[in-house]
């Protein structure tokens, strides 16, 4: 980098993106600014993600939210910290919101949008099913909300949907992907790392919760944009809201 | 980072993706199907951006069947791969461009086995071997050097994820290979 400093030469961009496209680097200059850029100005600046230092990888939404599925059902668990910047805005916020009567909505990322887009997937799941007279399936209901996110690519909103038998990720900037184990959020690596090495079918249902709960707590203790309680839900035919604002403070830390 | 990479043969088609869906520096999946069915006999492979790749690749999927429940008979992989290059284009100076990178892989009958590799420019290329990703930058030097248009399937290796071959009779799934730690 010295040398290319001192010919004075433009540091070569690369592809912010997922795929970080190598054609980018060869790509001649456009006269006008480059089309893939334009949409990403739209950002509505929501107050969870502003960061104060800068981080070796794009993970910004403040949170920690996970859920996977196992022989009893599905177990949903999300931290309670809301953080704005370096403040915690509010340490008790649910971030699992029960849709219906068999599905449940983690969320990430800026909490109105949030807050919205479930509202929003809540009335279209219920019109469904007065006009059609029986219920929209669970992925279904994942691609609608992905449909719906598509056209507000710039939104800084994040849903983990964790429904029925599966666990479906739907994010807004249009990814799907149907999975086992989802965790998503600031302190998602903390969580994969205990989740992966703890996680198998044949758990039983307190097994799963403490699991869920240890991953979270774990999470929150890495991770500065994390923390307070833990919520946790298990799903099986009906929402079970399993154990509520469990105080992750006064947990001992196991050896 | 994604990779897809296609072969033509003389007389079938072999295309293989990676199976992984990651997001920054998590894999999120291990098994991510890449690949889209047109036809019977014509397969997409997208990647790029990540809601678009699903989302452009189902709207060429939908229409591609639709002509043919309109008009009673399928698009050529020819046809198919230049509608999806026009769309491509068209919504290249828009404001929602389309970030995906495609390889199209089909079986005429007239026409016989065809690749065609699609960029996010809406640039269109039929060609006998083709590569997208990081992994196109090693693969392509190797098929410069290797290739053989009269190549039989039997003396194919590759080693990759995900693997589909199609020739006169469709689509065929080979088995996945998966590169394992010794």
């Amino acid at each position: 980098m010295a040398l290319s400093d001192y010919c004075l030469l433009e540091r070569l961009k690369t592809s912010q993106t997922n795929c970080g496209d190598p054609q980018h680097i060869f790509m001649p200059p456009f006269p006008q600014a480059t089309p893939f850029i334009s949409r990403r100005t739209s950002r509505f600046g929501p107050p969870n993600h502003v960061l104060t230092v800068q981080r070796p990888f794009p993970l910004s939404h403040g949170t920690t939210t996970l859920g996977f599925i196992f022989q009893g059902g599905v177990i949903a668990a999300a931290d309670t910290r809301a953080s704005a910047g370096g403040l915690v805005a509010c340490p008790a916020v649910h971030k699992i919101t029960p849709i219906h009567s068999h599905l449940v909505v983690t969320s990430s990322g800026s909490g109105a949008d949030c807050m919205l887009w479930e509202r929003i997937l809540i009335r279209e799941i219920r019109l469904y099913e007065l006009r059609h007279k029986r219920r929209l399936s669970i992925r279904a209901s994942a691609k609608l909300l992905s449909c719906m996110l598509h056209p507000f690519k710039g939104t800084d909103v994040c849903v983990a949907l964790t429904l029925g038998p599966r666990v479906i990720y739907v994010c807004s900037d249009g990814a799907r992907l149907q999975g086992d184990i989802i965790s998503v959020g600031s302190g998602s690596p903390y969580a994969y790392g205990v989740l992966d090495g703890g996680l198998s079918w044949s758990l039983s249902k307190e097994e799963a919760i403490s699991l869920a709960r240890e991953a979270v707590f774990r999470a929150t203790h890495r991770d500065a944009y994390s923390g307070n309680n833990v919520d946790l839900f298990h799903i099986d035919a009906q929402v079970q809201q399993v154990k509520q604002c469990k105080y992750v403070r006064s947990q001992r830390l196991r050896d | 980072m994604e990779y897809l990479i296609g072969i033509q043969g003389p007389d079938y088609v072999l295309v293989a993706a990676d199976n992984v869906a990651a997001s920054s520096i998590i894999q999120m999946k291990h098994d991510y199907d890449k690949m889209f069915k047109l036809s019977e006999k014509i397969l997409l492979l997208c990647v790029g951006e990540a809601g678009d790749t699903v989302q452009f690749a189902e709207y060429i999927q939908k229409n591609v069947q639709l002509y043919k429940m309109r008009n009673g008979y399928e698009l050529s992989p020819s046809a198919a791969a230049n509608f999806t290059r026009k769309n491509l284009a068209d919504y290249l100076r828009s404001r929602t461009p389309y970030h995906v990178n495609l390889l199209l892989a089909g079986h005429d009958e007239s026409d016989g086995p065809g690749l065609f590799y699609m960029d996010y420019m809406a640039s269109l290329a039929k060609a006998p071997f083709a590569a997208h990703g990081y992994g196109a930058f090693l693969t392509l030097s190797i098929l410069d050097r290797y290739y053989r248009p009269g190549r039989s399937r039997e003396t194919l290796s590759i080693e990759n994820n995900s693997v589909r071959l199609i020739d006169k009779d469709g689509i065929h799934d080979m088995e996945k290979i998966t590169l394992t730690a010794k």
